[in-house]
């Protein structure tokens, strides 16, 4: 009897102490660097009992190479909406049908039937967001609502700014700047936008991330770059604004899809409609400073990022954004072919 | 006698080959996890070089040249015209520049120091060599982001300099060569002053006293009979400066801002948003030969001069 009793005892501080330290799943996550929230990460590990592994990349094209290599061990990752229909047209993703999920109701109408992915049969919206002008107000008084910023600097702003190193972002931003659509693959205005870009590349200092940080030690002074980074270097230098060029600028968004030689398929597809979730979208807005694209969220962020000229931008100024849409192999060739050239 | 001799001649002779086939049997799992592991990874490098590039990165099972061709030329994207590939030469251009400079500013800077240090009482020797270790406690990414905070505009090397009233405007270092060779410097300096030191130490003091009892000069005394003494730790540290400095990845990535490349980065490059692997192996194979011949020269040199002394 005693020996029973003893035994129990050890078979039930094993399983305390397995219970407290080994979760029943694990989920790796592959995300943007900056970009997941701690917070959301916890809920998730707590509500489902999985581990929860964030790694980080920096590029769209630097995630797809890593994940087409193999011998990753990640079960998701986020791609932007123009790189969607690679990932799917590689055959790196299962079809989970986010569409037939419970909380798939939250998705807002303008994303839930995009065109990088109708139907929404792979991706749940993670962030959304444009590709605008960080200012430093302080250093240049003029108008930063054009590309002109980075393409053809002002005297003020010469030597000081940094530009994205995101290639469509970038490209597109000056197609739209000569007067072009983008992805097209007019050669008279790609060969505009290569001029364009290599005679700017001078005047930049960088083509660097982690802005947030280098506009809070006036490092630079302007940059093509994200509004939600916009948002947080304003909160860090009051002198920082966020300029929508006219001339035409993209939207992005960047959604959560699943692998195909994931392990954890299922803590993955709970993963994905946990995000749906009003309050969980909150929490990962409240992190990054982007918009979400699930009704209902807002009232869970803060007053503060809700109502910010980043996330709310006058409708006027907002008019001139556009979706990037998922362009053709031969576009992205001679866009890659530009960009090479650029980065020299 | 003569028989016995020769039997034990022979016995010996037999157990010394023993040792030596065991010896090398002993050795081969090292041996065969050394040869895989340094050539295996070189091997598929070159193979990759000689394939043609993915749609969105990796490589297609086909024999092609273009790897090879684009490290020279490119083709206009626009009127397929051929240039000369001057991005890359200019990449390669600004490699060995900054990784000769570096090489330079650590002997002059680790020269004096390894100098100071050979010169102290034997007991204090080992408590300098100790604090010169200190910076290899902490990881390169950090050291390197510590730079940053010492050369950014808002940085402690402008603040107080403009708190001197020495300049009105910060300097911009921070994102320029002269950033990334500050860097480079201050990493591999160690290995620089290490075998400076390990030269130094072997010097005979009593030949300086000798000079400058035969009234030679101070700049006579170092340039006729410290350097030449020395000359074998120079050489190996700026092997070992130059070299990782030519290959150097992590410390351009920082204080160049991505615009200011080097070899390692343009590699980095073509493997991530370039999508050209077989350019980037290619390039990496070109890296590797220049570093093999810069090796050459530098020993071919080194042994001269050394046959002269003796």
């Amino acid at each position: 009897m005693t020996q029973f009793i003893k035994k129990s005892i050890v078979a039930l501080a094993m399983v305390a102490i397995s219970g407290s330290v080994f979760a029943a799943g694990e989920l790796n996550l592959y995300n943007w660097g900056n970009y997941t929230s701690p917070d959301l990460i916890a809920k998730f590990e707590k509500a489902y009992d999985v581990k929860v592994t964030v790694t980080d990349y920096d590029s769209n094209s630097g995630a797809l190479a890593k994940v087409k290599a193999g011998g990753h061990g990640f079960d998701m990752v986020v791609p932007s909406a123009n790189y969607i229909q690679i990932w799917i047209n590689e055959g790196l993703l299962i079809e989970t049908r986010p569409d037939q999920m419970s909380n798939f109701k939250n998705v807002a109408k303008d994303f839930n039937n995009p065109s990088w992915d109708p139907g929404r049969h792979y991706s749940v919206p993670w962030q959304w967001g444009s590709v605008g002008m960080i200012v430093d107000t302080s250093v240049y008084k003029g108008d930063i609502n054009t590309s002109a910023i980075f393409l053809d600097p002002p005297d003020e702003l010469k030597g000081k700014i940094n530009v994205a190193p995101e290639m469509n972002d970038v490209i597109s931003s000056a197609i739209m700047y000569v007067g072009g659509e983008p992805c097209t693959t007019d050669k008279a205005i790609l060969r505009k936008v290569r001029d364009k870009l290599v005679a700017a590349k001078k005047h930049w200092l960088s083509m660097d991330y982690g802005m947030v940080e280098k506009f809070a030690g006036r490092d630079v002074a302007a940059s093509l770059y994200w509004n939600g980074a916009a948002y947080r270097a304003r909160e860090k230098n009051p002198d920082v604004r966020y300029g929508l060029p006219q001339e035409g600028f993209a939207l992005w968004m960047d959604s959560i899809v699943v692998l195909k030689d994931a392990k954890n398929v299922e803590n993955a597809k709970l993963f994905q409609n946990f995000v749906m979730d009003p309050e969980n979208a909150a929490l990962i807005s409240s992190f990054a400073s982007y918009a979400n694209g699930i009704t209902g969220s807002e009232k869970y962020m803060p007053e503060k990022l809700r109502t910010s000229e980043e996330i709310n931008p006058d409708p006027k100024l907002a008019a001139a954004g556009k979706f990037l849409p998922a362009c053709s192999p031969e576009a992205t060739k001679m866009y890659t072919a530009i960009w090479t050239e650029l980065q020299k | 006698m003569n028989d016995v001799s020769q039997s034990l001649s022979d016995y010996e002779q037999a157990a010394r080959q023993q040792e030596t086939r065991r010896n090398w049997l002993l050795c081969t799992p090292a041996l065969v996890v050394l040869v895989l592991a340094a050539s295996g990874p070189l091997l598929v490098m070159l193979f990759y070089s000689f394939l043609k590039s993915g749609n969105y990165g990796g490589v297609i099972y086909e024999f092609s040249l273009d790897g090879w061709f684009n490290v020279i030329l490119v083709r206009d994207i626009f009127d397929d015209v051929l240039r000369f590939a001057d991005a890359h030469l200019s990449v390669f251009w600004r490699s060995i520049k900054l990784s000769a400079m570096t090489t330079i500013t650590c002997v002059i800077i680790g020269f004096p120091t390894a100098y100071f240090i050979a010169t102290r009482p034997r007991r204090s020797r080992n408590f300098w060599l100790f604090l010169i270790t200190i910076p290899f406690w902490t990881n390169l990414l950090i050291r390197t982001f510590a730079i940053l905070e010492l050369i950014r505009n808002n940085g402690v090397i402008n603040n107080l300099l403009m708190d001197l009233w020495l300049i009105d405007e910060p300097i911009q270092i921070m994102y320029t060569d002269t950033a990334i060779m500050i860097g480079m410097t201050y990493v591999y300096l160690p290995l620089m002053i290490l075998p400076l030191y390990a030269s130094m130490e072997k010097l005979d003091f009593q030949l300086v006293e000798a000079a400058y009892d035969l009234y030679a000069t101070r700049i006579r005394v170092l340039r006729r009979v410290i350097i030449p003494l020395i000359k074998p730790g120079i050489v190996a540290g700026s092997i070992l400066v130059f070299i990782p400095s030519l290959g150097a990845f992590v410390t351009p990535r920082v204080l160049g801002g991505g615009k200011n490349l080097m070899l390692g980065n343009l590699i980095q490059l073509q493997f991530d948003q370039g999508q050209n692997w077989p350019l980037g192996a290619a390039l990496s194979i070109t890296l590797l030969a220049i570093v093999m011949v810069t090796l050459l020269v530098y020993v071919r040199y080194s042994q001269r001069s050394g046959g002269q002394d003796g």
